[in-house]
């Protein structure tokens, strides 16, 4: 009973904080509220009782990305954007209605939550419950399946950060003086 | 924001208490919630919540860009250099069970390394990406 009325609130939050996104043209805002969409899913999470999930879209979502979104706005505020004009929303409206509705269409397939006869629980799910304490001594079955049992899909996924990182270095990292002076160059020619 | 000393006073209070809890997620992560990832992040927003209050500087003078680079790499290279390890011990590549003398012990000291390679990597990528963003703006 508590849950539902937990799930119903915070569903309901979701959804008034994704309409004022919609609604909303100053960027700053709307970066504040991605945080409190982040947030709130986290909160979400953790009534699932998906506390490592939640962990990391608090920590990821709510914190690291409001703060890069933030800093790059303040990097780009100078050019002002064009708003489209002459924009017909029928179009889009009708793609986005016709999606939601393959979409709600699709979760009616998808089995009750925590039903113990889906496929996710009967597959591979028991085996990592009951040989991960006896096989790793490891109680958080989450932290065995992440760094033992998928140790090389995990590797995979930090060089995919590393890789991140890699990236942002060489496009806008390095010699900041070197790179506005070619910058400069360009603009001349281009004029 | 560097002239707020309600800002100032109150990050200096909070942000060893969020390296300390970064330090728990990172070696906790085998009995709760948690693990290399979040650590990571947890302990570079201590670090961007410092930079965000007393400016990009003085984070830079604490931990620089090129010592971020060098431990980006680290953390991949510890993980990366586990399976290496493992395979020169008799095993597959990160098989941990061949590092310690029982299966248990291996699989603790393999998941433990592993997961600190993916918190230094982490937490170091994430402040390159925030420092290298930030930096930008400067004259």
């Amino acid at each position: 009973m508590i849950d539902a009325v937990i799930n119903i609130t915070l569903l309901a939050f979701l959804a008034i904080t994704a309409l004022a996104i919609v609604r909303m043209t100053n960027l700053f805002a709307i970066v504040m509220l991605f945080g409190i969409f982040s947030f709130l899913s986290a909160a979400l999470f953790v009534v699932m009782d998906a506390v490592d999930v939640a962990f990391t879209e608090a920590a990821v979502g709510a914190g690291i990305s409001t703060v890069l979104m933030i800093v790059t706005i303040a990097l780009t505020k100078e050019q002002k954007e064009k708003h489209p004009t002459g924009h017909r929303p029928w179009l889009p409206l009708m793609v986005v209605m016709v999606t939601g509705a393959a979409l709600v269409y699709g979760t009616l397939d998808i089995p009750a939550f925590g039903d113990p006869d889906a496929p996710a629980q009967t597959h591979v799910a028991p085996q990592y419950l009951e040989r991960s304490m006896p096989e790793t001594g490891i109680p958080n079955v989450v932290t065995s399946v992440l760094a033992s049992y998928r140790g090389f899909d995990t590797l995979g996924e930090v060089v995919v950060v590393f890789t991140a990182g890699i990236a942002v270095l060489l496009l806008i990292g390095g010699r900041r003086a070197g790179a506005r002076t070619r910058m400069n160059e360009r603009e001349q020619d281009d004029t | 924001m560097t002239h707020n000393i309600i800002l100032r006073v109150i990050s200096k209070f909070l942000i060893p208490p969020i390296i300390i809890f970064a330090l728990y997620v990172q070696f906790h992560g085998d009995f709760g919630p948690g693990g290399g990832f979040q650590a990571g992040v947890i302990m570079s927003a201590a670090i961007i919540l410092y930079a965000l209050v007393f400016g990009l500087d003085a984070a830079e003078k604490f931990i620089s860009l090129t010592i971020l680079r060098i431990l980006a790499s680290l953390g991949v290279l510890i993980y990366a250099g586990v399976g290496i390890v493992t395979i020169f011990l008799g095993g597959n590549y990160l098989e941990y069970t061949v590092l310690g003398s029982t299966q248990i012990a291996g699989q603790h000291l393999g998941i433990l390394l592993v997961e600190l390679g993916v918190g230094i990597s982490v937490f170091s990528v994430m402040l390159i990406i925030f420092f290298t963003f930030a930096g930008r703006g400067r004259p």
